[in-house]
């Protein structure tokens, strides 16, 4: 009981954010330089002016701003996130069609960064002077240095051009005719070198963690009593302190999905990758606003959903915040 | 009788002993050298065409990085492309410690309705992709250094306000805090003497690795074609070359190289004033 209402809480709570971004689309649409109207005269290739007035009349724009805020509102509450200038098509149809390849990426990207950095992590936690843990460290520090879109490219460079293992961009094969399985493999042949290059970002800081976090667990007094009962090594890591050492990961696993996203947007670019970053850099190119603006809105409800399902599954896993501290 | 050495003398001398962090700062101070100084060394204009394009590194003498895909000498792009990179990290990065640092100690020292409003503000920035909220801003204002730097400023700062908030809300309840309020002085006495000098250590820390972050950033705005159209910077390089990586990886690869370097030697620094400020934590 205690439980729904405190997702009931946290729901309310993210479709506040919600709002306010909503709101902040809103202004900066009003803030930029030049009016809806003309960017659409320019796509039609120049208009008259009472052409640009229906145009002006057609989206709202001859009412007062508060006016247009609420006729906004009003829309994206309704799921219209208005038409895109350069598709002519709804926006939100656009982005629900660009969304699974980004929910794929970003997903496989923070699973191999989270799996193989808690591996290393844990490892390299069991001799904190030992050569793994000196490439933990090493390699967080070279992860986080390096641009997530050069890695991208090094990568193709690598893996695409000099030994061809991996497709150079793409998400299926051109003339790719197969359905079912067969179609399943050859997206996820295309998704390695993506995924690899977005998760790349993140598993060093999973490594770096999970190994402070081990380091510390390991020292405490129940670990010393586990071993003392004479539990093998592999319990004592896997059951004992690998559970304990878990909520410090989360918390970053939910932090890192708005940098997520971000990286997805650069990685997305450089594979060609029909996701809503590659969609949020082709509206940008053509100035098509209400596109990027839906994909803006769209990323963001994408992280408060991540942030929500972290604080869910923290409870999940620590049951003093589960029954608050009773 | 030992000689007294003020906290912030006692630190320098840590970072001094700790050699990954004195490489990184020779390291930084080399790029930064060649960034500034090195145009004068090598009077040459960027934009000329020097040799074919795409002329492979070593190839032809004189031409010692190659040249991109218009024919232009890669290590002289490389000279001139630094300044703006890092002209946005710097700037970006003190416009978010800035209001990090404002949003931060506002919150912490005054908590009550002041922290929520603040946090809730904070919050709000963090749900926001950061790039893609960048992106938004430089499409619709056109994209100059300031608007990057601006546009880069007002999306990181967040994580800058939290640790504020921290050390400020852990600061505030300290007996010498106690003891300057008895004395009569005022909020922003307090707020800016007392408690900020106190606060400083993890926050210097923070704005070097948010220099780095910073450097990263524009190099993605710039990678996208959303750079100052009127410059050239390392990420736009690369942004160029891409499309003929397959034919050559050096215009790609030597920009990203020197990105890499210059946030790899500021996060090294970055790292050893940590070490130096927490000496606590380096047994880790």
């Amino acid at each position: 009981m205690a439980m729904m209402r405190y997702i009931l809480q946290r729901l309310l709570y993210g479709l506040i954010l919600m709002l306010g971004v909503v709101v902040l689309n809103f202004f900066l649409i009003h803030a930029a330089p030049g009016d809806a109207a003309e960017v659409i005269a320019g796509e039609m290739g120049g208009t008259t002016e009472e052409m640009m007035a229906q145009i002006r009349a057609h989206y709202g724009l001859d009412q007062s701003i508060m006016v247009q805020l609420w006729i906004y509102l009003k829309q994206i509450a309704m799921g219209d996130l208005g038409t895109s200038y350069h598709f002519n098509r709804p926006v939100t149809e656009l982005i629900l069609q660009r969304l699974g390849p980004t929910v794929m990426l970003a997903l496989s990207a923070q699973l191999i960064a989270m799996l193989l950095g808690v591996v290393l992590g844990v490892l390299s936690s069991r001799r904190p002077q030992g050569i793994l843990s000196g490439f933990v460290s090493v390699f967080s520090t070279v992860g986080y240095a390096a641009p997530v879109f050069w890695t991208g490219l090094m990568l193709v460079i690598l893996f695409a051009v000099w030994i061809p293992l991996f497709p150079v961009e793409g998400y299926v094969s051109a003339r790719f005719r197969g359905t079912g399985l067969a179609y399943a493999l050859n997206v996820a042949w295309h998704l390695v070198l993506p995924a690899t290059t977005l998760g790349i970002l993140f598993l060093a800081q999973y490594a770096r963690l999970s190994r402070t976090a081990m380091i510390e667990v390991l020292g405490a007094d129940y670990i010393r009593t586990a071993r003392a009962k004479g539990l093998g090594e592999g319990k004592v890591t896997f059951n004992h302190a690998l559970r304990n050492a878990v909520l410090p990961i989360l918390t970053i696993a939910g932090l890192q999905f708005g940098n997520l996203i971000s990286g997805a947007l650069l990685v997305e670019t450089v594979f060609n990758w029909p996701g809503m970053g590659r969609l949020a850099f082709d509206s940008v190119l053509r100035r098509d606003y209400p596109t990027l603006l839906g994909v803006l809105f769209f990323a963001s409800a994408f992280v408060v959903l991540a942030n929500l399902l972290t604080d869910l599954s923290y409870r999940f896993a620590d049951p003093r915040i589960r029954t608050g501290g009773r | 009788m030992t000689k007294a050495v003020s906290p912030l003398g006692e630190a320098w001398g840590q970072f001094l002993r700790n050699k990954p962090a004195v490489a990184g700062l020779a390291l930084l101070i080399v790029i930064v050298g060649f960034v500034l100084y090195g145009h004068f060394l090598f009077n040459a204009d960027p934009y000329r065409i020097v040799w074919g394009p795409l002329t492979a590194p070593g190839e032809r003498e004189g031409i010692p990085l190659g040249t991109d895909f218009l024919g232009r000498d890669i290590f002289v792009l490389l000279l001139k492309g630094g300044g703006p990179t890092m002209a946005v990290g710097l700037s970006a990065a003190l416009l978010t410690v800035v209001i990090g640092i404002a949003m931060g100690a506002l919150a912490g020292y005054f908590g009550g309705w002041v922290d929520d409003l603040l946090m809730r503000l904070t919050e709000f920035f963090q749900v926001l992709p950061a790039l893609l909220f960048a992106m938004v801003l430089v499409t619709l204002f056109a994209p100059s250094l300031v608007t990057i730097s601006f546009a880069i400023g007002i999306v990181s700062w967040p994580g800058t306000a939290r640790l504020t908030r921290a050390e400020f809300l852990r600061i505030r309840e300290l007996e010498y805090v106690t003891a300057a309020r008895s004395i009569g002085a005022g909020n922003s006495r307090i707020i800016w003497k007392v408690i900020l000098p106190n606060a400083l250590p993890p926050l210097i820390v923070s704005a070097a690795l948010t220099v780095g972050v910073a450097i990263l950033f524009e190099a993605g705005l710039s990678f996208l074609g959303l750079g100052d159209p009127n410059t050239i910077s390392w990420g736009q390089m690369i942004g160029q070359n891409r499309n003929f990586l397959l034919e050559a990886w050096w215009p790609v690869a030597i920009p990203g190289l020197a990105i890499f370097f210059t946030v790899f030697a500021v996060s090294l620094v970055g790292d050893g004033l940590n070490d130096a400020f927490n000496p606590k934590l380096r047994s880790r």
